[in-house]
């Protein structure tokens, strides 16, 4: 097997205890509530006798250990819970929710990454330049606005003031109907379908909420960018490149900027971060019927089965981003997998 | 050939405009080897650099013509260039390894050279590549072209950047330090291979380098520079025995070879007395060191016995990875050993392990001297403070003495009292290199491990530091270990030799009688390594 | 004889804030948000909890921000809430730097076990969203300024350790720790005393980073309604609260304290290079 297969496969590995511990974390937290978990699960409305009841149905007067085993063999079998607002399993509500956010994360990830990249490769080849600044100056303000008030910002500009923008209320506007689910994503729905008006009316609704939450992530990928790119401009095979008579634009575009991607690819790992916290706040302001909202809804309504399965599936859904974009950085790099690497 | 006239290159710092050189001329006819010589700040790779243009933000030709073939090169534009980059005048670099792309294979980054001058179309360009790196003598290049650059040894790599720089056939090649980072075995190779490539193809040669040796020994001429300036020119031979400036002397003299002495070293220097041996003040036997490795364990050291006494200097010969760093730190009590015994003044040293020894009643007796590229100054400390550090832990003095004491020691090594409220940046590295010795002798050591002391200093420099470091031994009754991969300079400064490979010690005497006569074939071939002057 | 460096600590700042005009005005801010934060009840006009009739009035001369949909004057409340905002996020920083400089030296400087364990720890720390573990530990230890601290303290420090321990491990071999233990220091002084004051010039632009985080995550937390609750005045709570006016048009509500948060956030944000410019030995001349 050659090393770099193996790294893979240990990189693989070294997920499983870190979910473990994802688990064991959601266990923890909810039952590190004060007071009696039982009230929490059974919600405002019940008596005492249907308290008792949720007690002994989810087993909170047993033993911890016994509890967690039980907890984790109910999450296998894919029961997460009941919701108490919706009354629907947990798990299914957040499958059903969970394709809206991804559509608006991932729109939003390619946006502020089709923006900020450049930015930082031209930042990067006048440092020190009044471009360099403004630059820096535009980006650090992008990321220094709270996501909810960006959003709210953008709202009254473009809605309210211009009305450019369609209202924000959700994915759709209510004329339309949602196209044929294949894979929940609004745009590839309606695309496979052949429904165009909808896809427009899908983007149209898209535009704010990505942009609001595209202005926030800017940052920290054009920031890295600006910085992987000096440090590649600066290394001696640039030097060498140069030497050799290779034209400026080959060398920057395809010696720095292949180099400088790597850095970039780790840090849209954090950047995943935010922006999967980002998206609970985009949400509620832009009423996105996506997983965001739904927590939401559920820690105001209480519904605490509702807000531990939104917690577990975020981690999950972050380990396995993270996951892909190591074994992608993995890929690209040759020199991962040998010694000193 | 290339003919430079009044050159003069300025950079933008911190603290305003500096000129790196200060109007030089020169000349280089066809096939000719021209050796530029200077230590550091002499302008000689920035003179380099400007040739091809390619001087680093901030840096700027203020005047002067540089005129190649006929071309004047302070005038053409940048498509110009760029055509006679690679293809007429080509470059080869310090730091192999980091001159090539690290995520690109080695074979296609010769190939975009090729493609880009035209002188190979998709189908042909790769066997062009490959032609190109069996011209520079790699074995199985076809299988080599696949490689990427830090699967490769340093020697390997240096190769490499050559058959990327001859690629497209040039008349010129300027090497700007091509062995500096080498193994002294690498080095010998890599410029043979030069030569050789010179002479077959009827190239021309602009060396740039600070080792005097081995610009003498490659090289039909050569060009002294100083602060921005030649100071002087002419054949090694002549400048050797008949320098007329008096910076050439002084660099000169200060160049080690086989058979001098060290008080030859510096101009006017006076001969220190060697100090009497006495009894064995330290005895090393079969020490090893085995520690887990990523893929098994790793046999650091396999065995190594040998004697130093009172008032000696024992110098360990090796390039790297032969183990002497990790034998110098065991000695030194930084790193156990797995198996052996090292006694220190008829006790044994072992019996307190490293992890405690800082405690250990004995911690002043031995110290340690840094080589200065390791960050061997804390750079949030100033001097003073650096020196003081030992005083600190391992007397029983109050302040003001150490006050005293930071002064006395600054004397000594020769460190103006002005600078001993600096930090490490605001030094030059010969006074961070005496701040290195204060320090190690603050607390009155009787042995002093000495790793590499001079290796990142400039010739002249080092040679103040060696004489300083004989100094010291003959008035302070200190006994050395001499930690180096240059034979010449222990040769100097050490009566006992011990040469080391992969862990193990391959010679062990005199030093005298280790480069007189030695047994090993790895000592001869280190021996042969070290540059010769032309006759 | 002075052991101390050539140029005096006060003339070290003195020269990074001249050299960086961005560096000065940054400073500036900060020193007007410091101000604020100490005198907010002293300086504000109204009494931020007061309300009153004159509701929804659009900024004027009585009322620089307007008033809200109680009445209350919005100018106060936004300088009062500099005091909380300031706090939670000056609260979980310094709490998640030492937590995260203590874990981060032991796993870069003994590595082996402690490092495997550690950093295992933090990776289960980090695989979650941090927003989202604010969220969820907020949520089940209660809803109270102090449990906000403690969470933004929590999804902080796997950030610092890693960046120490990053800094550490680079160190460890260096001539200079060897030569501290040559000179008699226990491992652990040299740890604290010699590495870790020489890993503080990349930590600073974490710190002042997370700072601008730990105001963001606050004011989020609160616009969810997790945290600081209402009336307590708090940019956060005060843009939720006016999000539900701007559709209709009043927009001072949400846009003073937004603005207020964001011009705290970017003061924190370009702090970084200032701080540690100041805390390096090698700018100073």
């Amino acid at each position: 097997m050659s090393p770099r297969t193996k790294m893979i496969g240990a990189r693989l590995l070294q997920a499983i205890p870190v979910v473990i511990g994802v688990v064991v974390i959601t266990f923890v937290l909810t039952r590190a509530l004060p007071g009696d978990p039982a009230v929490y699960f059974a919600g405002d409305a019940a008596d005492v006798a249907s308290i008792q009841q949720v007690r002994e149905t989810l087993g909170l007067d047993k033993p911890l250990p016994q509890q967690f085993l039980r907890y984790v063999g109910d999450l296998v079998r894919g029961d997460w819970g009941n919701s108490l607002s919706t009354g629907q399993p947990v798990l299914a509500d957040i499958s059903r929710r969970l394709p809206a956010s991804l559509e608006l994360t991932l729109i939003a990830l390619i946006l502020s990454c089709a923006i900020a990249i450049p930015l930082g490769v031209m930042a990067a080849t006048k440092p020190g330049s009044w471009r360099d600044h403004v630059c820096r100056v535009f980006v650090t303000a992008g990321v220094s606005l709270p996501t909810f008030f960006t959003g709210i910002l953008l709202i009254y500009i473009f809605y309210y003031l211009l009305d450019i923008a369609p209202s924000p209320l959700g994915r759709l506007n209510f004329m339309f109907i949602e196209p044929d689910r294949i894979t929940g994503f609004y745009l590839i729905d309606s695309a496979l379908a052949g429904d165009w008006e909808t896809f427009g009316a899908a983007a149209k609704q898209l535009v704010l909420p990505a942009c609001t939450m595209a202005i926030f992530t800017l940052a920290p990928i054009a920031r890295m960018t600006r910085a992987a790119m000096l440090q590649a401009l600066s290394s001696d095979f640039i030097r060498t490149a140069r030497a050799a008579g290779l034209g400026r634009r080959k060398i920057l575009m395809g010696c720095a900027l292949r180099n400088a991607l790597l850095p970039v690819v780790t840090t849209l790992g954090m950047v995943f971060s935010f922006a999967l916290g980002a998206n609970v706040l985009v949400e509620k302001v832009f009423a996105w019927p996506g997983i965001g909202s739904y927590a939401v809804d559920a820690l105001v309504a209480s519904d605490y089965a509702a807000v531990q399965g939104f917690v577990l599936a975020m981690a999950l859904l972050f380990v396995a981003l993270n996951l892909i974009i190591d074994l992608t950085y993995a890929i690209i790099d040759p020199r991962i997998g040998f010694d000193g690497a | 050939m290339l003919q430079i006239r009044d050159l003069r290159v300025q950079f933008e710092t911190r603290n305003g405009p500096v000129d790196a050189v200060r109007g030089i001329n020169l000349d280089l006819a066809r096939g000719e080897t021209l050796g530029i010589v200077g230590e550091s700040g002499s302008g000689k790779s920035v003179t380099a650099f400007s040739v091809l243009r390619i001087l680093d933000e901030g840096g700027k030709i203020i005047a002067g013509d540089l005129t190649y073939g006929g071309i004047n090169l302070t005038a053409a534009d940048e498509n110009a260039l760029n055509d006679i980059r690679g293809r007429e005048i080509s470059m080869v670099f310090q730091n192999p390894r980091a001159a090539l792309n690290p995520i690109r294979k080695i074979g296609q980054q010769i190939e975009d050279v090729l493609r880009q001058h035209s002188l190979a179309t998709r189908q042909d360009a790769r066997r062009k590549a490959i032609t190109a790196l069996e011209e520079v003598q790699i074995k199985d290049a076809a299988a080599r072209y696949h490689a990427y650059p830090f699967e490769l040894s340093g020697g390997m790599c240096q190769r490499i950047v050559i058959a990327l720089a001859l690629a497209c056939q040039p008349q010129l090649l300027i090497a700007d330090e091509p062995t500096t980072g080498l193994d002294v075995t690498t080095q010998k190779t890599v410029m043979d291979l030069i030569q050789n490539l010179a002479k077959d193809r009827g190239m021309s040669v602009l060396l740039i380098t600070h080792d005097l040796g081995l610009a003498g020994q490659y090289c039909n001429r050569l060009l002294v520079m100083k602060d921005g300036e030649v100071v002087e020119s002419g054949p090694p031979a002549k400048l050797t025995k008949e320098a007329t400036h008096a910076y050439t002397k002084k660099l000169v003299a200060a160049t080690p070879h086989k058979g001098k002495a060290l008080h030859n070293l510096i101009l006017g220097g006076a001969a220190v007395p060697v100090p009497d041996q006495g009894e064995v003040l330290l005895s090393v036997r079969n020490v090893t060191k085995t520690y887990a490795g990523k893929s098994g364990p790793v046999e650091a050291l396999r065995g190594i016995s040998f004697n130093v006494r009172k008032g000696g200097c024992l110098g360990l010969v090796g390039e790297s990875g032969s183990g002497k760093s990790t034998l110098s730190s065991i000695i030194a009590r930084l790193q156990d050993a797995t198996t052996g015994e090292i006694e220190f003044e008829g006790r044994n040293l072992n019996d307190t392990p490293a992890a405690r020894f800082a405690s250990d009643p004995r911690r002043s007796e031995i110290q340690m001297v840094f080589q200065d590229a390791t960050e061997s100054l804390n750079p949030r400390h100033t001097a003073a403070q650096s020196i003081m550090e030992p005083m600190r832990h391992l007397t029983k003095t109050i302040p003001r003495d150490r006050s005293a004491r930071v002064h006395e020691l600054a004397a000594q090594v020769g460190l103006p009292a002005a600078l001993l409220s600096r930090l490490p940046h605001q030094l030059s590295g010969g006074q961070k290199a005496r701040v290195g010795i204060a320090r190690a002798l603050a607390v009155n050591p009787k042995l002093l491990i000495l790793d590499e002391p001079t290796a990142a200093l400039d010739v002249s420099i080092q040679a103040l530091v060696l004489n300083l470091l004989a100094d010291l031994r003959h008035r302070l009754n200190l006994t050395y270990v001499f930690v180096s991969h240059d034979l010449a300079v222990v040769q100097m400064l050490c009566d006992t030799a011990l040469v080391m490979r992969s862990g193990e010690c391959v010679e062990y005497g005199p030093t005298d009688a280790v480069l007189s006569s030695p047994k090993s074939p790895y000592t001869q071939e280190l021996i042969a390594a070290i540059p010769q002057p032309r006759p | 004889m002075s052991t101390s460096p050539s140029q005096s600590f006060a003339a070290h700042v003195g020269y990074v804030l001249r050299q960086n005009p961005v560096t000065l005005i940054t400073f500036s801010l900060l020193a007007g948000l410091i101000f604020c934060a100490v005198l907010g009840p002293l300086l504000a006009p109204y009494d931020p909890l007061a309300s009153s009739d004159t509701i929804l009035q659009p900024p004027s001369g009585a009322h620089w921000f307007g008033t809200d949909h109680l009445g209350r004057d919005v100018f106060s409340r936004v300088i009062v809430a500099t005091r909380l905002d300031m706090t939670i996020s000056i609260g979980a920083v310094a709490l998640s730097f030492v937590a995260g400089s203590i874990l981060g030296c032991v796993a870069g400087y003994w590595g082996g076990w402690f490092d495997a364990i550690i950093s295992r720890g933090l990776d289960m720390i980090m695989a979650f969203p941090l927003f989202v573990l604010a969220m969820g530990i907020v949520a089940a230890l209660g809803n109270t300024v102090e449990n906000v601290i403690y969470a933004t303290a929590v999804i902080n420090t796997p950030f610092y350790a890693r960046v120490v321990r990053a800094e550490v491990n680079i160190r460890r071999d260096a001539g200079f720790v060897q030569a501290a233990k040559l000179a008699g220091n226990s491992d652990l002084r040299v740890v604290a005393m010699h590495i870790f004051p020489n890993a503080l010039p990349p930590m600073m632009v974490q710190v002042s980073l997370n700072m601008g985080w730990a105001v963001l995550n606050a004011a989020g937390l609160s616009f969810i309604g997790l945290g600081v609750r209402p009336p307590t005045p708090e940019w956060g709570i005060m843009v939720a609260e006016g999000a539900n006016y701007i559709i209709s048009g009043e927009w001072w509500l949400a846009l003073f304290p937004g603005l207020s948060l964001m011009l705290a956030v970017f003061t924190f944000n370009l702090l970084g290079d200032g701080l540690r410019d100041i805390v390096d030995p090698k700018q100073r001349r």
